[in-house]
């Protein structure tokens, strides 16, 4: 079976209407930028938006929320876009709020053929309402679902024609838990490889979990808070 | 006198270990790194997936796939390693990491503590903070002791939403470190030339003041 594909338009073309999206990437950092940009090029609707963040205004989801693509957004924190802000409080999108490690481990529990994981997080919290709960060793823990989406869309530093990954640094974060856990994943790579190429010891996604591949274009990995120190 | 932020910090920073692992929050909690004791083996924690947190990049230097949870850019130090978020949270949830440090809006005497949602206002999320609160072994808040309204901090319960239930077990603030205990809070120090009686009328929660309190030694 061949995964790669030519670019990220021929890799996102079944993604249709209210379509559950997983998207990698920690605040800007390691996400499909790829991806999102052929998503906004094509168009698409009424999107859930499984994904950390939410991306700022100009990059990032931010480019789906603006031409209002995103219908749902579930992630554990959004602060840092002024058009989300708008469409949440005009009732335009709904938003799930969840912690960050819940929301990773629910992933995680889909990547590993699990339904549900039991998490202290979010106990005698409005989390938890409607949830049960569960007391293992004097302590109280919440059922959390793994997740479902349609698609996973994560980025990686390199890949290889079977669809193996490596991340680089932060840029790694959800991104080898939502690869696990789509029913279709895409991956995007700055680098795509021949097989072989990548030492086995060092692949942090095998291909199994991959189903289609390619090279991104270009790259911009924007920085969100640039933080320097004075040269000694 | 009040302490300052830096204070603040200098003074978490003396609850450090030789060996710990530590995740400090935005804010007050970022200071901290800067007091680590010369000679000390303290590794951050930064949940977006790093142990082993650096300072930051010199200008010029900065690279887009290395940043904190703060989303700053950052750099590694020898010994530094990359995970994914799962894994991240794993070690929290383990028990692996030895202090979380955070700031609050509001903390109980039982220990509750609120920090991530005002009612009426753009909710921006929790992130990790109810993770860390729930699962952290040791749990030192940084904070004012009061809001910019003068309002208390220390409450006998929280009137926001809630981040975790009896997980604070110390709170460091511009005024005092307080312990907190089944029986309420307990003073443990005082800022320099602030009197007891100045922390018990701005501390709405039950406090414990017994015996000779000593000032904070940053």
């Amino acid at each position: 079976m061949n995964k790669v594909v030519d670019n990220a338009d021929t890799a996102i073309r079944d993604i249709g209407e209210n379509a559950t999206l997983m998207l990698g990437g920690f605040g800007l950092c390691g996400i499909p930028e790829n991806c999102i940009a052929a998503l906004v090029k094509k168009g698409v609707g009424g999107l859930t938006c499984i994904s950390n963040n939410a991306g700022v205004d100009d990059f990032g989801i931010g480019l789906m929320l603006k031409q209002k693509q995103v219908k749902k957004m579930i992630s554990s924190y959004v602060g840092e876009n002024a058009e989300f802000e708008r469409q949440l409080l005009s009732g335009e999108l709904e938003v799930e709020l969840i912690p960050q490690g819940t929301l990773a481990t629910r992933c995680l529990a889909a990547g590993y053929g699990m339904p549900a994981v039991f998490t202290p997080a979010g106990v005698g919290t409005e989390v938890a309402e409607g949830k049960e709960v569960r007391r293992f060793n004097d302590k109280d823990y919440l059922l959390e679902m793994a997740f479902a989406a349609d698609f996973a869309l994560v980025k990686a530093w390199k890949g290889d024609t079977e669809g193996n990954l490596v991340y680089k640094e932060t840029a790694r974060n959800f991104n080898p838990l939502m690869a696990m856990a789509g029913r279709i994943t895409i991956a995007e790579v700055e680098e795509l490889v021949p097989a072989g190429m990548l030492d086995p010891d060092h692949i942090h996604t095998p291909g199994i979990y991959v189903h289609r591949i390619f090279q991104g274009s270009k790259y911009e990995k924007r920085i969100e808070q640039r933080t320097v120190r004075a040269r000694n | 006198m009040a302490l300052t932020k830096e204070q603040i910090a200098q003074r978490i920073a003396r609850e450090l270990q030789d060996g710990f692992y530590v995740n400090l929050g935005i804010g007050i909690p970022t200071l901290v790194a800067n007091y680590i004791p010369a000679g000390m083996n303290v590794v951050l924690q930064s949940e977006n997936g790093l142990l082993g947190m650096g300072p930051f990049p010199p200008e010029g230097e900065e690279d887009p796939d290395l940043i904190n949870a703060g989303k700053q850019t950052i750099t590694t130090i020898p010994g530094s390693v990359f995970f994914d978020s799962a894994m991240s949270f794993g070690m929290i949830r383990a028990g692996k990491v030895d202090l979380t440090v955070l700031g609050a809006m509001e903390v109980s005497d039982q220990g509750d503590i609120a920090n991530w949602k005002i009612p009426g206002k753009m909710v921006k999320g929790m992130g990790g903070a109810m993770d860390l609160v729930a699962s952290a072994r040791n749990i030192i808040v940084a904070m004012m002791h009061t809001n910019p309204k003068g309002e208390s901090k220390l409450l006998p319960a929280c009137t926001l939403p809630l981040t975790g239930v009896r997980c604070v077990k110390k709170i460091v603030t511009d005024l005092a470190v307080v312990e907190v205990t089944e029986q309420g809070f307990r003073l443990l120090e005082r800022a320099p030339g602030v009197t007891v009686e100045e922390i018990k009328a701005k501390t709405a929660g039950k406090l414990i003041a017994a015996g000779e309190i000593p000032e904070i030694q940053c």
